[in-house]
């Protein structure tokens, strides 16, 4: 069943397309990340849906009603802003009842055990009464999620989530937000720049790039399966070079390189995951050009004798030195064929 | 599009509301000056300005404006250091101090200062020093009224410069003196030409202070206008006065309009509580000690011999002129004196009401876009404050007297006429505030449900009531204060406060003269309360343009 469906959805900013043509379809119950580099359009598709900025072309479907001419307070939609925009003058309690009192012909007390319910699932139990400028950051975050969850949104969209906040923080949140959201039963459809949030958080990611979208796939296939090389660049690889494919080997600057079967042939552009880089007895000579300690494995930087700089991973134990030679071969599980520019 | 429509929607009434009580009136004056049955007699402009009795007032309306701003930059300028940079006792209680008299009458500056150094003043009685036929009482009334402008305006941005610059140049090689030169100076200049511009502005246009201590000999642009309009009837004369006076102020807020602009570059602004501290060393002693003592005689002195003057009754000390206040005396009035304290009060009440409305809608109107349009709307906004109050009030008088605007006998026109300079406060004080309400939280509220106007019910009014509040506070001061529009049109049975006081100082004799001391105390003690209900609503106690 599709919650909301984009057809072929502009912006236009003057001459610029903000957003270009998207098309997109969120299902019940289902998380969607929106995932791109700031000025890619994410925010914008947000507005778009919510009704805060208007439409050049193309359509907006909530259950299959066009939204054009529907107001922004009549959409039943709910936004978290990215840096939460709670209103200052009012205390907890009355940012998270804002929008049951909009909506809701209810008597003044009869909020309070919803707030209190809300309050309690965003992990604030009891926070009613404290004002908005006393919280912290990671605090501020869960009020606006339980303010923007408290009118029971039939879609809720979130806006970098958890941008402003510390590691530590984003990583437990990110956990228990999809908890939360799966026991609710909530849709949502979020936009970050962030791939990990966005690989921990959705059941599908969609990749935007200058308003349009990149690729649209479960975390595992865009992960796997990058479908350009500005997919694969953004994930954060930079293995990315012009190859000639055939006969399950592709030719490049760093020499003959596997590839998994089924690969297209022909010209195109190859990205070798540093995980697929092996350092081994023999293949490619490289110095280690610096070596960083990631916690889990070290990552290396080399300088191969042939071929630009090339990114590798390796173990804790037995790990080389900066200017060590050594020699790396490559695993075709860890290699992905990209179409040519 | 929908935003422009609204736009203009706000812009209807302020429109209206200038056109109908500001440009129609003022237009009929310079129209029956400078018009007669044979056409346009622009020939008179040159004919009035050759004049050498005009030539002499326009020499000393220019000069004493001049020599009041230089003067005011002088001895406000080290307050201004000592505010912003220094910690001490007292420190909120005395900032609430030198701004009482920016909110005074006028004519409550000319009585303070006539009780000082008048005939029969403080000076007068201790040496035999009179200086109220002399324009160093002028002078040093207009310091006493604008010191408030340069302490604030300066002093604001002084205190949320950032020391550690100074401090930068320093560790680089500069002196004291030459750090201070090179990096603080140029910073403040912009503040300092504002306020400055903002002194000459209230100088150059002087009426209540140059009427009261001026006598005979001295006579600003406005003083000659009330004369030739008021006394000796002679409208060309007054018509052309008029435009010459609105042709430098609409140069004078012009500058003024391009130098505030310039002073939005961007520094970088710390919080004021931080680079305030103890003054130490002698030097800063001594500044300390020099910046009270003028503050305390130039300031709390005058006020004082106010209040001491208007309790030196001619059987000792005691309240016999205010009780005097409630007898109708001896034909200077038609009722009782006190009654125009009442009068004053309900016109002000009024007049801060219209002034909100229109100020308010304006003030929202220019929040929306900015364009070419909006900026002339804003400049017409502030053209009151350039225009000669004396040919507002008079214009009162020949245009609003006949069907469908008969209201002459109505005394709507009073509260009218004080809005008029209300509404440049209003909307200088409401447009940061407003533009200030992130529309994002309008927008946050909208995607939580609430329609347009509940938005702006929920989360714009209660993040501007405040500066409302304060923008009614200096609307009812200016308005309860206002005097050159008043005077003309306040009916002989109903006079306000300020133009009772003008009235007993017309008149001979010790009754009349401690009543008007006695007038001016109340006057001077409602105004001095509402500024310090104002002070504390204020919420950054350090910024804003007035």
């Amino acid at each position: 069943m599709t919650l909301l469906r984009l057809e072929g959805v502009s912006v236009r900013f003057g001459g610029r397309a903000a957003v270009d043509a998207v098309d997109l379809e969120v299902a019940e119950h289902e998380t969607v990340c929106v995932l791109g580099p700031s000025g890619s359009g994410k925010s914008t598709l947000l507005r778009v849906v919510a009704g805060l900025q208007p439409v050049s072309g193309g359509r907006v479907l909530l259950d299959g009603a066009d939204q054009a001419g529907v107001p922004v307070h009549r959409r039943g939609v709910g936004l978290m802003f990215q840096d939460h925009q709670l209103f200052p003058h009012r205390d907890v309690g009355g940012n998270v009842a804002f929008g049951l009192r909009m909506r809701g012909a209810a008597g003044r007390g009869a909020y309070g055990s919803r707030v209190a319910e809300l309050l309690e699932l965003v992990g604030l139990p009891g926070a009613q009464g404290r004002a908005v400028a006393s919280l912290s950051g990671g605090e501020q975050q869960r009020v606006a999620l339980a303010r923007a969850l408290a009118p029971s949104p039939r879609l809720l969209m979130l806006d970098e989530p958890l941008g402003q906040l510390d590691r530590g923080l984003r990583e437990r949140l990110v956990v228990e937000l999809r908890g939360l959201f799966a026991r609710l039963g909530t849709t949502v459809l979020a936009v970050t720049h962030d791939q990990g949030e966005a690989f921990a958080l959705a059941d599908r990611v969609v990749v935007m790039r200058d308003g349009r979208i990149a690729q649209a796939g479960t975390p595992l296939e865009v992960w796997q399966r990058p479908a350009s090389e500005f997919v694969a660049r953004f994930l954060g690889f930079e293995n990315v070079v012009p190859a000639v494919v055939s006969g399950g080997v592709a030719d490049t600057a760093w020499g003959k390189v596997p590839v998994p079967d089924g690969a297209p042939e022909g010209a195109q552009r190859v990205l070798i995951r540093p995980a697929g880089v092996t350092v081994g007895a023999d293949g490619l000579r490289c110095e280690v050009l610096s070596r960083t300690f990631r916690g889990t494995h070290v990552a290396l930087l080399l300088g191969p004798e042939a071929g630009p700089v090339l990114e590798a991973e390796c173990g804790l134990a037995g790990a080389p030195a900066v200017g060590d030679r050594v020699a790396v071969s490559f695993a075709p599980a860890e290699v992905v064929v990209l179409p040519p520019q | 599009m929908r935003a422009t429509v609204v736009g203009f929607a706000l812009m209807a009434l302020p429109l209206v509301f200038f056109g109908l009580f500001f440009a129609y009136p003022v237009a009929a004056i310079v129209g029956r000056g400078l018009k007669t049955d044979a056409g346009w007699q622009f020939g008179r402009i040159g004919e009035v300005l050759a004049r050498p009795d005009i030539a002499d007032v326009l020499w000393f309306t220019t000069w004493q404006a001049l020599a009041s701003t230089g003067l005011t930059l002088l001895i406000a300028l080290p307050g201004a250091y000592v505010f912003a940079r220094f910690d001490f006792p007292g420190k909120g209680l005395l900032r609430a101090v030198v701004t009482v008299p920016f909110v005074l009458p006028t004519v409550v500056v000319g009585t303070a200062f006539l009780a000082l150094v008048g005939r029969n003043g403080l000076l007068d009685q201790l040496w035999g020093i009179r200086l109220d036929t002399t324009v160093w009482a002028i002078l040093l009334a207009h310091v006493f009224f604008n010191y408030a402008v340069v302490v604030r305006t300066v002093g604001g941005l002084w205190a949320q410069l950032d020391p550690r610059q100074e401090e930068a140049a320093r560790v680089l090689g500069a002196g004291r003196f030459a750090a201070w030169r090179r990096v603080t100076l140029p910073a403040l200049a912009p503040a300092v030409a504002a306020a400055a511009l903002m002194v000459f502005l209230f100088t150059f246009s002087s009426f209540g202070v140059v009427q009261i201590l001026g006598g005979p000999s001295y006579s600003t642009l406005e003083v000659e206008v009330y004369r030739q309009t008021a006394q000796l009837l002679d409208l060309p004369t007054a018509a052309v006065l008029t435009m010459v006076q609105f042709a430098a102020m609409g140069l004078v807020l012009a500058v003024h309009a391009r130098t505030v602009r310039r002073r939005e570059t961007a520094l970088r602004l710390v919080d004021p509580r931080r680079t305030a501290h103890r003054p130490h060393g002698p030097m800063e002693r001594a500044l300390l000690g020099g910046v009270l003592l003028t503050v305390a005689v130039l300031i709390v002195l005058p006020l004082g011999v106010l209040v001491e003057r208007s309790l030196d009754a001619p059987g000792g000390y005691g309240l016999g002129f205010y009780r005097a206040l409630e007898e109708v005396g001896s034909g200077t009035f038609l009722v009782p004196p006190l009654e125009s304290i009442g009068n004053s009060l309900e016109y002000a009440l009024a007049a801060t009401a219209i002034a909100l409305v229109v100020g308010g809608l304006a003030a929202g109107a220019l929040t929306r876009r900015a364009g070419r349009f909006v900026r002339g709307f804003d400049a017409l906004l502030m053209l009151p404050l350039g225009v000669s109050a004396v040919t507002v009030g008079f214009g009162f008088l020949i245009t609003l007297d006949e069907p469908p605007l008969d209201l002459r006998t109505s005394w709507i026109l009073v509260p009218l006429a004080q809005a008029l300079v209300g509404v440049p406060f209003v909307v200088r004080t409401m447009l940061p505030v407003l533009r200030a309400v992130d529309a994002r939280l309008r927008e946050a509220a909208a995607v939580l449900g609430a329609s347009p106007w509940r938005a702006w019910r929920e989360v714009d009014l209660p993040l501007v009531w405040r500066a409302l509040l304060i923008a009614a506070g200096f609307a009812f001061a200016v308005s309860l204060g206002e005097f050159g529009a008043t005077v003309f049109i306040a009916r002989p049975d109903r006079p306000t406060l300020p133009v009772a006081v003008t009235r007993l100082l017309g008149r001979a004799g010790e009754m009349n003269y401690g009543q008007a001391m006695a007038l001016s105390t109340i006057l001077m003690l409602v105004c001095a309360v509402s500024l310090l209900v104002l002070e504390r609503l204020r919420p950054d106690k350090t910024s804003g343009e007035f």
